[in-house]
């Protein structure tokens, strides 16, 4: 790992600009290359300074107080506080001294301000410590002029400088002079054994405003003469709207009006069909009020007629068809090594195995919600997304507006786990604003959230592996999917390139339900299938389970394939340290292990499930998980992230499962829909390994292993294997096996 | 429409809204307290959570009527300071990932703890299995429950 920079100085930087009223801006953009310049503004007080022309940058003032914007949306990944932690630690000033605010979009001087793949800090890494070591340089450099010595005669502690007679200079005191210098071409990062705040426990930037009830969601800004929108929705995927009948809606008190929305939406749809999938045709009926109660109050007087414009689905069809597709032969091929089909037919033992999960709903506990007021001048959106640019784009197409004139506020998220990648209401409130021409905040109740969701589509996917001389010599792992499938990387995952035909396959059926990713997309339920079945293929071969995997990891060459990501070598150690950690095999005998090991999101983890027997029935106990994430930014951070993706992949494996009758979801709210709850959380144990490499993220990689290790340790314990999600829908599976009788 | 005489937070408020409104909507829109959150809108989820005359009450379940007379507290009224017991906990543990469930868990930890100062962790599990958390950050809510029940000896 490099710590010495050399190239990234220009293009990380942007704008640099000195405030006579006291103070530095640094803007940086990320990753686009860009000249750095230097502004000079006009004096102004720094308490009136209007941000929202300096959208990205560190600031200084006078007194040494230093403020940080996070670029990235908060989704709860924790980003608002470790992203400014990596900057704080190159600027060399104390955590303490620290103010953090949320940066705005800004797509001049940001790049991918996106809360997605697991994928900021991986980002940023680079770019943030530039950032926070080009600004110390410069304000090195303006004590050394002040004090006529060589800025390599000067070092900085905790936003002090001091030179080489013992004279020291506040941040704060040079800032001015430090914001006119130039940009630094090349500027020396620290090396992590000199780390101060990277790698030490942070706590959320958030916290006092969160435990003393703060506003700072999107469902709790409000503003001056702003109103409530609330929208009637199809009541099934597939049904468009015929006519409505408001008379009894208008007169209700607190309402302001009724009326339709769906026709911009639709000329946007024409001009970018990948949005088709994540949004309904059919127009909607909205009502605006003076208060959430009222709005939502008044959509349930109104009286609506639908007809069912295209086929109104249910999952036992969805059933049928992904089955029917996985016997197919429709599949598109999106890795083959070798040629399974001879290995196949030479191979002395074969297992093939169907793994099947359903629709999940993202449930949030923020229900989906946008603020939008649009006038003549400007377009401005305020709330909880993790794609602002992308949202503010497909606004500003739809409105046929230009892009300048949208400003997008991030607030913090009440959880996303994908379901706030789609501006679906922010575009939504967007129109309506249009309409009502005054400010509006959309509110979707849990039931619209629940049932004009954005599902996780529910897969199938057959494995079937070929065993030869005691060796694996074939696998072929085949996925049938509703509207989409396994992209980018996923199908050199492992165990690609350990076996020397290999075949990944794919199909899918194209459903009028709206679907797209939900935390940690296809690996969420991949996992659990092909380490399930490596589980059992060791039991085939009479071989130990782990032994399998590392064997197959000792084939697999990374550097003579660049489609495989995976280290082979890391993998290795987080196996070595969950076996020691969890004490696999050495377990008392009322004690049932499950073992998995699993890549994804840059990051390798190990997990290990302990299950006991309790009143005749498996219970998962406890998670021990290793991870690999390279630096550890946050550790107090990244294990509440860890914690929480395990829990997650216990929770919906256990109990996740949404099916659709008519094409409507058979629950619409936590009633009829169970997510994991305190008494059904097992302990979890996280041990992190140590290393320089340089961060990958924690907001998915922990989730896929779970549910596979569970169903492994719930095999062990019962005897049975598990094929199909949810496992808490068949508890006959989940029973200890009937004692043996002896004699 | 009615009006209502309320006590929030140790302060008397006035406020005229429809007599279904539920007490969750008036102290959010009507009163600007925020800090008590919808999450499902059926008593379900306990996002929620404020006190009634010290009791833990769903209050997106709970219409103005069944308040009248009594007092209520919210999160932002739990502490002066942002000090309770079980906040300082929450803050010690760093509960969050997301937050927003927060303010319930921590009002039904609060109310569940004046009841019962000193609970086991099975106690502690089955007062807190009504609050959902989506992110599950259930193990730092135990924990900081417990801590909160040592704090508040």
């Amino acid at each position: 790992m490099s710590t010495q920079n050399n190239n990234l100085s220009r293009r990380a930087f942007l704008r640099n600009s000195s405030l006579a009223g006291g103070g530095m801006l640094i803007g940086f953009n990320l990753f686009q290359a860009c000249k750095p310049k230097v502004i000079s503004e006009p004096a102004i007080d720094l308490a009136s300074l209007d941000y929202n022309d300096f959208n990205a940058f560190i600031k200084i003032a006078d007194n040494g107080a230093v403020t940080i914007f996070s670029p990235n949306p908060e989704v709860g990944q924790g980003v608002k506080t470790s992203m400014p932690m990596i900057i704080a630690e190159e600027l060399d000033v104390a955590w303490k001294d620290v103010h953090v605010e949320q940066g705005i979009l800004d797509t001049e001087n940001y790049t991918r301000q996106v809360a997605g793949g697991s994928q900021s800090i991986r980002f940023g890494w680079d770019a943030l410590r530039q950032t926070g070591a080009a600004a110390k340089q410069m304000l090195v450099s303006a004590a050394a002029a002040k004090w006529g010595v060589d800025p390599s005669e000067c070092s900085v502690s905790e936003g002090v400088i001091s030179n080489a007679a013992g004279d020291t200079m506040g941040y704060g005191d040079v800032v001015n002079e430090a914001a006119l210098l130039e940009v630094p071409e090349d500027v020396k990062l620290k090396s992590p054994k000199d780390y101060k705040i990277i790698g030490k426990d942070a706590p959320n930037v958030d916290i006092d405003e969160i435990i003393t009830g703060k506003p700072l969601y999107g469902l709790d800004y409000k503003e001056e003469g702003m109103v409530y929108a609330a929208v009637v929705r199809p009541p099934a995927f597939g049904h468009k709207l015929v006519s409505y009948d408001a008379t009894e809606a208008k007169a209700m008190p607190g309402v302001i009006d009724v009326f339709t929305i769906g026709e911009k939406l639709r000329g946007l749809k024409e001009e970018v069909p990948r949005i088709t999938n994540i949004t309904s045709d059919s127009d909607k009926v909205v009502v605006i009020a003076n208060s959430t109660w009222e709005a939502l109050k008044a959509k349930n007087a109104i009286k609506v007629e639908w007809e069912e414009a295209s086929k109104a689905e249910s999952t036992a069809e969805h059933d049928k068809i992904l089955t029917d597709l996985l016997s197919g032969n429709t599949f598109e091929t999106k890795r083959s090594d070798g040629n399974i089909n001879k290995a196949f037919a030479e191979a002395d033992e074969i297992l093939e195995r169907t793994y099947e999960s359903p629709f999940l709903p993202h449930s949030c506990m923020e229900p989906m919600n946008f603020f939008a007021d649009v006038t003549d001048e400007k377009v401005r959106l305020i709330g909880p997304i993790q794609t602002p640019e992308g949202t503010a784009g497909f606004v500003a197409q739809m409105l046929g507006r230009d892009p300048k004139d949208i400003h997008l506020e991030m607030t913090r998220i009440g959880g996303g786990f994908g379901r706030r990648l789609y501006g679906d209401f922010a575009i939504e409130v967007a129109e309506i604003a249009d309409k009502v021409r005054k400010p509006v905040k959309l509110v979707f109740s849990k039931e619209d959230d629940m049932e004009d969701g954005v599902y996780r589509m529910a897969i199938k996917y057959r494995i079937k592996a070929g065993v030869k001389d005691g060796k694996v010599t074939a696998y072929h792992l085949k996925e049938a999917a509703v509207n989409s499938n396994m992209y980018g990387l996923i199908p050199n995952f492992f165990p690609a390139g350990a076996i020397e035909n290999y075949q990944v396959d794919t199909a899918s059926y194209d459903s009028n339900i709206t679907t797209g990713a939900w935390r940690a997309p296809y690996t969420n339920f991949l996992a659990y299938a092909e380490q399930s079945f490596f589980d059992e293929l060791a039991e085939l071969m009479e071989v130990d389970k782990i032994q399998l995997r590392l064997d197959l990891l000792d084939k697999v060459k990374p550097e003579e394939d660049e489609r495989i990501q995976y280290s082979p070598e890391r993998m290795k150690e987080v196996i070595r340290v969950a076996v020691e950690k969890s004490g696999w095999g050495k377990k008392p005998d009322n004690v049932y292990q499950g073992f998995v090991n699993y890549y994804c999101h840059n990051t390798h983890v190990a997990e290990v499930a302990d299950v006991e027997i309790e009143n005749g029935e498996a219970v998962v106990k406890k998670i021990t998980c290793v991870v690999d994430c390279g630096i550890v930014v946050n550790p107090l951070g990244a294990l509440n992230q860890i914690e929480g993706g395990v829990l997650d992949g216990v929770g919906h494996s256990m109990y996740g499962e949404l099916t659709f009758e008519n094409g409507r979801p058979t629950a619409t709210n936590y009633d009829r829909y169970r997510l994991l709850r305190m008494r059904e959380a097992p302990e979890v144990e996280t041990h992190l390994i140590q290393n320089e490499y340089s961060p990958t993220g924690l907001g998915e990689p922990t989730l896929p292993p779970a549910g596979g290790a569970i169903a492994n340790a719930f095999s062990a314990a019962t005897g049975n294997r598990l094929y199909k999600q949810p496992f808490a829908k068949t508890p006959e599976l989940l029973k200890a096996p009937a004692k043996e009788i002896i004699g | 429409m009615p009006t209502y005489q309320i006590k929030v937070n140790g302060a008397s408020k006035t406020v005229d809204v429809a007599e279904d409104t539920p007490v969750l909507w008036v102290l959010r829109d009507h009163l600007d307290l925020v800090g008590t959150k919808y999450g499902c809108g059926i008593g379900q989820c306990g996002s929620c959570t404020i006190h009634v005359d010290g009791t833990a009450m769903r209050s997106c379940s709970l219409t103005m009527t069944q308040i009248d007379g009594k007092s209520i507290t919210t999160i932002e009224g739990l502490s002066e300071n942002g000090d309770h017991p079980v906040q300082q906990a929450w803050k010690e543990v760093d509960v969050p990932q997301c937050g927003y469930c927060q303010a319930g868990q921590i009002m039904t930890a609060s109310a569940f703890l004046a009841q019962n100062p000193n609970p086991s962790e099975e106690e502690v599990k089955n007062a807190m299995h009504g609050n959902i958390c989506r992110c599950a950050s259930y193990t730092r809510i135990k924990k900081a429950v417990m801590i909160a029940s040592e704090n508040m000896d």
